[in-house]
């Protein structure tokens, strides 16, 4: 068993941004050398604008955005949803994870419009986010407030869930068996 | 090369019209490889000159449905896919044959969740069914053989009673020993 750690809160980044926004609600943490800065929802475009532009950060490159649904984890997390920006700074090999955590305000069994799973897209940032967050919308309802074209990219546009939230069963309900069946006849 | 050579020149041969069609068809039968996944990869060596499916006349593969008359579904289907399969299937002409090739494309094999198929004959016909995840070139090989056979016995898929024709449904046992499972692995000497 390896002994639980503290998180070590020593990446500059950390400084950074906190001395930018000093009025900002910031978290961090870190996990095996990967810091993570956990930010309010309505602050998170305003703070990566700054890590990609600022002199000291320069995290130039969004690797990727992608979604966690936290339903039933086994320790308290600050919200139900999370959305990461995973971005990365190649002058330095710096890889930093921006986080978002979202609570729903209507049940999430659906495909319903959730006014409170709305995070300000970072497409006028980084061009590449459109088809990481069209995924996060896809999978699990998200939506990105002034996006280009956000539609689903994997399911198809009719698809009645969100499938990677955890309340949706792994099997679907039913939308695997619900085809119309081609026979000799009539093909 | 063939019978000619055994025979005089004047001589001539009887047999049934269907039969010399049967023949043809069975030596030439062209598949449309539906390759999703790794099956795909063993449908191509298959085609390799390492086991040379043109042996058996079945190595031209057609990428337009309207070219072919077998349909090899290597690997598994998504739900997104499926209208994809249904369409090709209905574009081909007849006579035309359908092999699910490894357990994917049989049962959605090991992909059990809500973006997967659990077999494409729920939706589409099957008339050979080969096991293996996936199946070795040898067993492929075997299923079109067995369609081959279909071929000879009577040209054409049965029909129903209400005219509509039925699935064969058969299935390709493995052609190699099946061991106990978990195999041991030894590393080294």
């Amino acid at each position: 068993m390896a002994t639980p750690t503290s998180p070590k809160l020593d990446h500059p980044t950390f400084a950074a941004v906190k001395a930018a926004f000093p009025s900002a609600k910031l978290r961090a943490t870190e996990f095996r050398g990967q810091s993570t800065l956990i930010v309010e929802p309505g602050d998170a475009h305003a703070i990566l604008a700054f890590l990609r532009d600022d002199a000291k950060t320069r995290y130039t490159f969004l690797s990727d955005v992608t979604g966690v649904d936290y339903l039933n984890y086994p320790t308290p997390m600050p919200g139900r949803f999370a959305v990461i920006y995973n971005l990365i700074a190649f002058d330095r090999d710096d890889r930093f994870f921006v986080k978002v955590f979202l609570d729903p305000s209507i049940p999430t069994n659906g495909t319903d419009e959730d006014p409170a799973l709305y995070v300000d897209s970072v497409c006028d940032l980084w061009p590449g986010a459109e088809w990481t967050e069209r995924e996060v919308f896809d999978m699990y309802g998200i939506r990105f407030r002034n996006h280009p074209d956000l539609r689903r990219i994997l399911t198809w546009e009719a698809y009645p869930a969100h499938p990677l939230r955890k309340d949706y069963p792994l099997r679907g309900r039913g939308e695997r068996e619900s085809y119309k069946v081609v026979d000799r006849s009539t093909s | 090369m063939g019978i000619e050579a055994a025979l005089p020149t004047d001589a001539f041969l009887t047999t049934q019209l269907r039969r010399v069609i049967n023949w043809s068809r069975r030596s030439s039968i062209w598949p449309i490889p539906f390759a999703t996944a790794c099956c795909g990869i063993e449908l191509m060596a298959t085609a390799c000159s390492r086991y040379d499916l043109a042996r058996f006349g079945a190595e031209v593969m057609r990428f337009s449905p309207r070219q072919s008359d077998l349909l090899i579904v290597a690997g598994r289907v998504g739900i997104k896919m499926l209208p994809v399969l249904q369409r090709i299937y209905a574009q081909m002409t007849e006579p035309k044959w359908v092999i699910s090739m490894g357990a994917c494309a049989s049962t959605g094999g090991i992909f059990d969740t809500y973006a997967t198929v659990q077999g494409c004959d729920q939706f589409i016909p099957v008339d050979v069914y080969i096991p293996g995840c996936p199946p070795r070139p040898e067993q492929l090989i075997e299923g079109v053989m067995a369609i081959q056979r279909i071929i000879d016995e009577d040209g054409i898929p049965p029909s129903g009673p209400d005219g509509r024709r039925i699935p064969l449904g058969l299935s390709v046992l493995p052609n190699h020993p099946v061991a106990a499972q978990p195999v041991g692995v030894r590393v080294g000497s």
